[in-house]
């Protein structure tokens, strides 16, 4: 009962979305070109599919490739962060001014500069643009240990790295998960970013930029629930490593 | 008799901006094996830093601390420390905390062996049934008896407590200082207990050393002989009162707030 109403809740939201979609548009009298409804996406789906599925997998795995060296990269900026105060108040200003530059400023730069390497500049890019709140998380997650958890383990004569695979590590898991979660968003963003950008592109950026020159407005709005989909497939993914690896720091309800 | 633990000449400082923070001063402090000494002071006056250098977390500017007649120059597995804050690693079962130092220090046991050491402390606690909750479902005394049973579960030769029943309300820091002594029955060690209640030190102490105000100084040792009864009656005896008085009255020496005998 409880896991069918765990399925049921989100579902019956989306169905009433897209109804409520379906009505608005049909109720404004509006033309494809102005807004699609719900129920000009299918004949897109069906015309299109195997663009979809190529193009789909295309920015899926550039996505989750961005994501992985983010994750790395922004786990050891976040772990030098965290453990060092000098490299702390060395590196935050960097970093800060870094991600406040816009990237939709950034992705024609590095178009240019890698042009042609289709692959290479998108993973960059959703890298780019995902990495901060990683190290940001890692690092006040470290900083923020009590010293009696270090001072425990310490006592017992062990070592840094002990102690940090025992306590600081498994620390830090909730706060980076809650940071990845916003990564994946992210991540999306800039991969589209640059598929949407490059000319002769790959990915759904490109299906929907094609879309764009042919007028074909049901296409576009199609890429953009396309994206949606992905974006809550790849989320959930992130959610069921956080019960794996961090259930414990769910509280029990009530 | 040997003194397990030998504190000579220690005198420590901190720095700080405002130049040195003198904490410790000449502190000279023995305790024989299989004695439990508590140490108590006015607030701020360094006992922790106390705990730390015993531990061999820390080494003082000057004098020197001795285990088992050894000079201690860094941290060493024959130690068990507890604090106030019981620092469960959350992500672990309750067995698994008390685990932990099996893990770290050398050993030869099995892992089954292991886990029946452990759950004989925690039964012995009054923990059974609660190996496998996590920490976040247990009480703050529930998770304080279980971080004493991580303190002594590799079997140290000394047991460090920073008031480790400070932040419990009181009849649970009764129930707690029971526990302690059934421990103390059970497995013999040799404890330094930090604490600010006089009543705590009287009933758990074979010796209370008063610290007198920053920098601290031995100012006065107590010797309690209670009988070798454990009952909580017998902090209400004449002679526990007659202790605690002493006790009292040193502390607000050390406080500056009473003039020594003479000038009384």
């Amino acid at each position: 009962m409880k896991h069918w109403k765990k399925v049921a809740t989100p579902t019956i939201a989306i169905v009433i979305f897209l109804a409520l979609w379906e009505f608005i548009v049909w109720v404004n009298q509006w033309p494809n070109y102005k807004m699609a409804s719900p129920s000009d996406l299918i004949p897109a789906y069906t015309k299109y599919w195997n663009l979809f599925l190529i193009y789909g997998w295309q920015t899926l795995w550039r996505t989750v490739v961005g994501l992985l060296v983010a994750v790395v990269f922004g786990t050891l900026i976040g772990m030098i962060m965290g453990f060092s105060r000098t490299m702390r108040d060395a590196l935050y200003p960097l970093l800060v001014g870094f991600n406040a530059i816009p990237k939709a400023t950034v992705v024609p730069v590095i178009a240019l500069i890698l042009i042609g390497h289709h692959d290479l500049n998108t993973v960059l890019i959703a890298f780019m643009i995902s990495f901060f709140p990683i190290s940001v998380a890692v690092s006040i997650g470290l900083s923020t240990l009590e010293p009696e958890y270090r001072d425990i383990l310490r006592s017992l004569g062990a070592s840094k790295w002990t102690i940090f695979w025992k306590i600081a590590l498994p620390k830090t898991l909730p706060e980076f998960f809650g940071a990845l979660k916003v990564a994946v968003t992210l991540a999306f963003i800039g991969t589209n970013l640059m598929e949407i950008v490059e000319p002769h592109g790959k990915g759904l950026g490109h299906l929907f930029d094609s879309g764009k020159i042919n007028a074909d407005y049901p296409l576009m709005f199609a890429v953009l629930i396309a994206l949606a989909f992905l974006g809550i497939l790849l989320y959930y993914i992130v959610v069921g490593l956080e019960k794996i690896f961090a259930g414990w720091a769910e509280r029990p309800q009530g | 008799m040997t003194n397990l633990i030998e504190i000579k000449g220690v005198t420590h400082a901190y720095k700080t901006d405002n130049g040195p923070l003198p904490v410790l001063d000449n502190l000279n402090i023995s305790v024989p094996e299989g004695d439990f000494c508590a140490v108590v002071g006015p607030s701020g006056c360094g006992k922790s830093t106390l705990t730390k250098l015993v531990a061999g977390l820390m080494r003082p500017d000057q004098g020197e601390v001795w285990l088992h007649g050894q000079r201690v120059t860094s941290p060493r597995s024959t130690v068990g420390m507890a604090f106030q804050n019981p620092v469960m690693l959350e992500w672990r079962t309750i067995l698994q905390n008390v685990l932990l130092p099996l893990e770290i220090v050398p050993n030869k046991m099995s892992k089954k062996q292991k886990e029946d050491r452990a759950r004989e402390l925690l039964a012995l606690v009054g923990l059974e049934g609660f190996e496998d909750k996590r920490p976040s479902e247990l009480s703050g005394g529930m998770r304080q008896r279980a971080s004493l049973c991580r303190a002594i579960v590799h079997k140290p030769d000394v047991l460090i407590m920073d008031e480790p029943f400070g932040a419990l309300d009181a009849f649970t820091r009764e129930d707690l200082w029971q526990t302690m002594h059934r421990l103390r029955e059970e497995e013999p060690f040799t404890g330094v207990l930090i604490t600010h209640d006089l009543r705590e030190s009287v009933y758990l102490a074979d010796e209370v050393i008063v610290l007198s105000g920053r920098p601290a100084t031995t100012q006065h040792v107590e010797n309690v002989k209670l009988g070798g009864r454990t009952d909580l009656e017998v902090i209400y005896t004449p002679e526990a009162t007659e202790i605690l008085h002493r006790l009292r009255h040193q502390i607000e020496i050390a406080q500056g707030r009473a003039k020594d005998e003479e000038a009384a």
